[in-house]
């Protein structure tokens, strides 16, 4: 862990929070559900360009909050978050739409469509985004075989295993080639072997120059792997 | 392709895929919308041919003038000589009373009533044909023929005509009531059969929103859904109709030959068979419109 280099304070801020070196930058951030008490109390922190960031911290202490404020599913009811040097809490609703193309998402729950094959699920984004069919085919098969499922195209998601699904999944926030990859979870649940794959992938796609950003209540599968480090509980950054 | 395009082509066959998933609602909802348009469509197709079967006999109005029962020859005479006068009479013809009880005689069951009668009931009567079919020139020559003297009635044979037409306009206005209120109906068919959808599409909405879906990109193949769905029921109205226009063309064309008159019942026109489809298309696309809207916001 380089926990060392991870920007919590205000000073601290204006020198690794530069807009060339962070990719998301918190500032002063806090969050609460309507009608609910805050669940995220003035955060401060910058994520850098192409580092590989794990967010710890135990159940409800506000990680998946923080990543759905990242992609903008839900507004911070102070402060300002800034993404590709973008202020993202002042964008316009018919914009939050291209924001989340231009990152990749993978849910605690994976959000699979399973009355589809494998290939339908990873073509959603790229239909979403427009993207021609003939380079749409070639993207879900470079993304189905960077996470090990080519030739698994037509099978249901059900015929898959919990480990498989979570590479599927991975495949589906990939395949647009995202500047960021958030990742909610995603080795609960998994058994040890499962869960370093699914490590590892993450690793791979840090060293190809994207940041990823990772939560998780279980921080000991990215031991073996250089990370920056971020701990929530209860809504504070420790 | 353009993307713009793309996402269309996309979002039609996404909503005949829908379609193909479930044929039966499919099918039963287009029904329904069908049968409901068909209402309306009908009665504006037995309106259209009404209006074309009084619009043929209004082109050439009548006025039958009777004279006294006991007008004497002379004043017959000397009306014939007044008609002839007269600028606004364009044609004349004498119908003698004994030829018209000679007609009466042979219409069916007539002739032994006749017989019992012990003189002609029946006046001398002019028929004549105006040199204008102006409502107003009608009823100004109708006024001056009454005034002529031992004339005992004069009968303007349009006025049925007119009466008809006045009553296929309230049917015509009744009809647009149905149709407005019958659209609304349709409206919520449509809302309801979109709301089902929506419901069972539901994670695929989510998840696509999730992956930076627009409401645009969720709205459309709905959109495309509730039109095909209009057209289907739009389809299924258009051959009710014409099944209904075959089916009373006979016994209408049979009522009508009773009354002297030809009608051959005609299917809509092609003004009104645009006109069906396109409202059938309105409707669906709001009653798509309202729904999804309502999703959306409420999503």
């Amino acid at each position: 862990m380089r926990s060392d280099l991870l920007c919590f304070s205000s000073a601290s801020l204006r020198l690794c929070g530069s807009k060339k070196l962070s990719m998301i930058r918190f500032e002063r951030v806090s969050m609460a559900y309507p009608g609910g008490k805050e669940v995220l109390h003035d955060l401060h922190f910058v994520v850098p360009k192409g580092s590989l960031t794990v967010l710890t911290g135990p159940s409800g202490a506000g990680k998946s909050t923080l990543l759905k404020l990242i992609a903008a599913l839900e507004r911070p009811i102070g402060g300002s978050i800034e993404v590709n040097g973008q202020d993202i809490t002042i964008l316009p609703r018919g914009a939050l739409p291209f924001l989340r193309r231009s990152l990749g998402l993978i849910f605690q729950e994976k959000k699979l469509l399973y009355d589809r094959s494998v290939y339908a699920n990873v073509l959603l984004p790229l239909s979403i985004s427009g993207e021609p069919p003939s380079d749409a085919v070639k993207r879900v098969r470079a993304a189905l075989d960077k996470v090990g499922l080519l030739g698994r195209e037509k099978e249901n998601p059900h015929t898959l295993s919990g480990g498989e699904q979570q590479r599927l999944a991975i495949a589906r926030a990939i395949v647009n080639r995202p500047g960021i990859l958030l990742a909610d979870e995603p080795t609960a649940g998994l058994d040890a072997a499962y869960t370093g794959e699914i490590v590892a992938l993450l690793a791979s796609f840090q060293r190809a120059g994207v940041t990823v950003l990772v939560t998780t209540h279980d921080e000991a599968p990215f031991a073996d792997v250089e990370t920056r480090r971020l701990a929530l509980d209860k809504g504070r950054l420790v | 392709m353009n993307p713009w395009l793309r996402h269309h082509r996309d979002a039609l066959f996404t909503a005949l895929a829908r379609l193909k998933t479930s044929p039966l609602n499919a099918f039963l909802a287009s029904l329904a919308l069908g049968i409901v348009l068909a209402l309306p469509a009908t009665g504006e197709m037995l309106v259209l041919n009404f209006i074309r079967l009084a619009g043929l006999v209004s082109t050439k109005p009548q006025i039958s003038l009777f004279m006294a029962q006991d007008a004497p020859a002379a004043a017959v005479a000397d009306v014939d000589k007044r008609l002839h006068a007269l600028r606004g009479v364009k044609e004349l013809r004498f119908v003698p009373k004994a030829d018209a009880l000679a007609r009466l005689k042979k219409s069916e069951g007539m002739a032994a009533v006749i017989e019992s009668l012990p003189q002609n009931p029946l006046p001398d009567a002019f028929i004549i044909l105006p040199a204008s079919d102006q409502p107003e020139s009608l009823e100004a020559l109708k006024a001056d023929l009454a005034r002529m003297p031992k004339v005992a009635q004069v009968q303007l044979d349009s006025a049925w005509v007119k009466r008809l037409d006045a009553m296929l306009r309230l049917g015509r206005t009744a009809l647009a009531i149905l149709a407005g209120l019958l659209g609304v109906a349709l409206v919520a068919v449509t809302f309801n059969t979109i709301r089902l959808q929506i419901l069972t599409q539901r994670d695929e909405i989510e998840v696509s929103r999730l992956l930076g879906a627009s409401d645009g990109f969720i709205r459309r193949p709905f959109y495309y859904s509730g039109l095909i769905q209009g057209l289907l029921g739009g389809a299924v109205a258009w051959l009710l109709v014409l099944g209904a226009t075959e089916a009373l063309r006979e016994p209408l064309g049979a009522m009508a030959a009773a009354y002297s008159l030809s009608l051959t019942l005609s299917h809509l026109p092609a003004e009104e068979t645009v006109l069906l489809f396109a409202v059938a298309l309105l409707l669906g696309y709001v009653g798509t419109w309202l729904s999804v809207r309502r999703f959306l916001r409420e999503a």
